[in-house]
């Protein structure tokens, strides 16, 4: 291929939306109500969106006609380029939430960043899912808040999630090599950049929830790189069942 | 690339247009939606260049179809495609089409900064479809569908969907 690492970067953002989109949609009729329940699969919906234009695109640089069906459910758990945070499981609500939080955070600034990219496709996606996405993040912000700053309980299980899923955070600041590449030839965003300012958004808002941030210095990775979470297969194999069991359906 | 901030729609193909609606909302068609950015003739082949208003929306796809379908019933054949670029806008909607909205039970967007106003619930903006009051409380930033939010109204108790602004 020759745009292979074009392709890479692209299933690099893609993939992220994909996953967390899934998990997300397993929760659609199983929210805490109602306004909630349709909220995530919503955000969902979004997601999966944002990872169509993607995957078309991506589809495109193949020179094979792949199309974007392909591409989302018939590569092998090696292939998926997600960040770890967005395939942790779905526990309680709040975990629910901070995870999306913490996404959203760095989602809203890699698109800001996108935006400004030498790729004609993928700025017109930023352009529209940056949209999206300021809607996401401020669901995600309120609800940090407002557990934070709640009951006692309430502030205690939010802490937990931020203090167990804060080890997925540094991830999305590594440069793979297709990122690198890309970062060289003005398409890709240089993510090492934003860190700083992610970490202090990031602080300001659990601060204003009245929750500490993590101190710790360990963080686990290796996502971008194709290796995952035990959790990983569990999603794939619920997302490529019908794929697999039944090759080239249509409905 | 020319701009489509301007749709590019021939006169004389408006009133096929006009028979294809939302179907979410299906009292607004398509051009109230501000959807179509292009639909050009060309020895008989129609192209129509279609906007998402959101990148997951589900009825873009319905969209696609029924416009294909209203052209073949009129003889001609419709190529459609999906753009992205520039994203659609809620300044889009066409003023017709906000108020055939209200009447169906939809609040129509805000301008920008009311519209953030009323989202953050500082500011009381929103018009009860039901009684007209604006004494309107946020339920949920999302509604029945990912371009709406859920509000209620305070005077009359109607619960009831508002149009996101989409800037
Ligand atoms: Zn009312």
């Amino acid at each position: 291929m020759k745009n292979e690492n074009l392709y890479n970067y692209i299933l690099g953002i893609a993939d992220n939306s994909l996953i967390l989109g899934q998990r997300l949609g397993e929760l659609c009729g199983h929210g805490p109500n109602l306004e909630t329940d349709i909220a995530m699969t919503n955000i969902n919906l979004d997601l999966i969106g944002q990872a169509r234009s993607y995957y078309q695109y991506a589809g495109k640089l193949t020179g094979q006609d792949k199309s974007e069906d392909d591409i989302a459910f018939l590569r092998l758990e090696r292939e998926y380029r997600n960040v770890l945070l967005v395939e942790q499981p779905n526990t309680h609500f709040g975990y629910v939430m901070v995870r999306q939080f913490l996404f959203d955070m760095f989602h809203f600034m890699l698109m800001e960043k996108l935006q400004h990219s030498k790729d004609e496709t993928l700025v017109a996606i930023a352009n529209k899912g940056i949209k999206e996405v300021s809607y996401h993040k401020r669901f995600s912000s309120d609800w940090i808040k407002r557990l934070g700053d709640g009951t006692a309980e309430s502030n205690a299980k939010i802490q937990e999630a931020i203090n167990d899923l804060w080890r997925f955070t540094d991830e999305f600041f590594q440069l793979t090599e297709a990122d690198k590449a890309m970062v060289e030839v003005g398409i890709g965003v240089d993510v090492s950049k934003l860190k700083e300012d992610y970490y202090k958004k990031v602080s300001e808002v659990l601060e204003e929830a009245t929750l500490q941030t993590p101190e710790n210095k360990y963080f686990t990775k290796g996502g971008k790189e194709g290796l995952h979470t035990e959790h990983m297969g569990y999603i794939l194999a619920e997302l490529q069942y019908m794929q697999r069991t039944f090759p080239n359906m249509t409905w | 690339m020319t701009s489509l901030l301007e749709p590019n729609i021939d006169i004389a193909l408006i009133p096929i247009l006009e028979t294809v609606a939302d179907p979410e909302i299906p009292v607004l068609t398509v051009l109230d939606l501000g959807v179509i950015r292009e639909a050009v003739e060309e020895n008989g082949l129609v192209s129509i260049k279609l906007t998402p208003t959101y990148s997951g929306c589900p009825a873009m796809d319905v969209i696609g179809d029924d416009l294909k379908a209203a052209f073949a019933k009129n003889g001609m054949k419709a190529e459609v495609t999906l753009i992205l670029s520039p994203a659609w806008s809620t300044d889009w909607m066409s003023e017709a089409g906000k108020r055939k909205m209200e009447a169906y039970g939809i609040a129509a967007p805000l301008e920008e900064s009311a519209d953030k106003a009323v989202l953050l619930g500082n500011a009381k903006l929103v018009k009860c479809t039901n009684c007209g009051s604006t004494n309107t409380h946020l339920v949920s930033q999302f509604g029945s569908t990912a371009c709406k939010a859920l509000f209620k109204c305070d005077d009359c108790q109607e619960p009831f969907d508002y149009f996101k602004c989409l800037k």
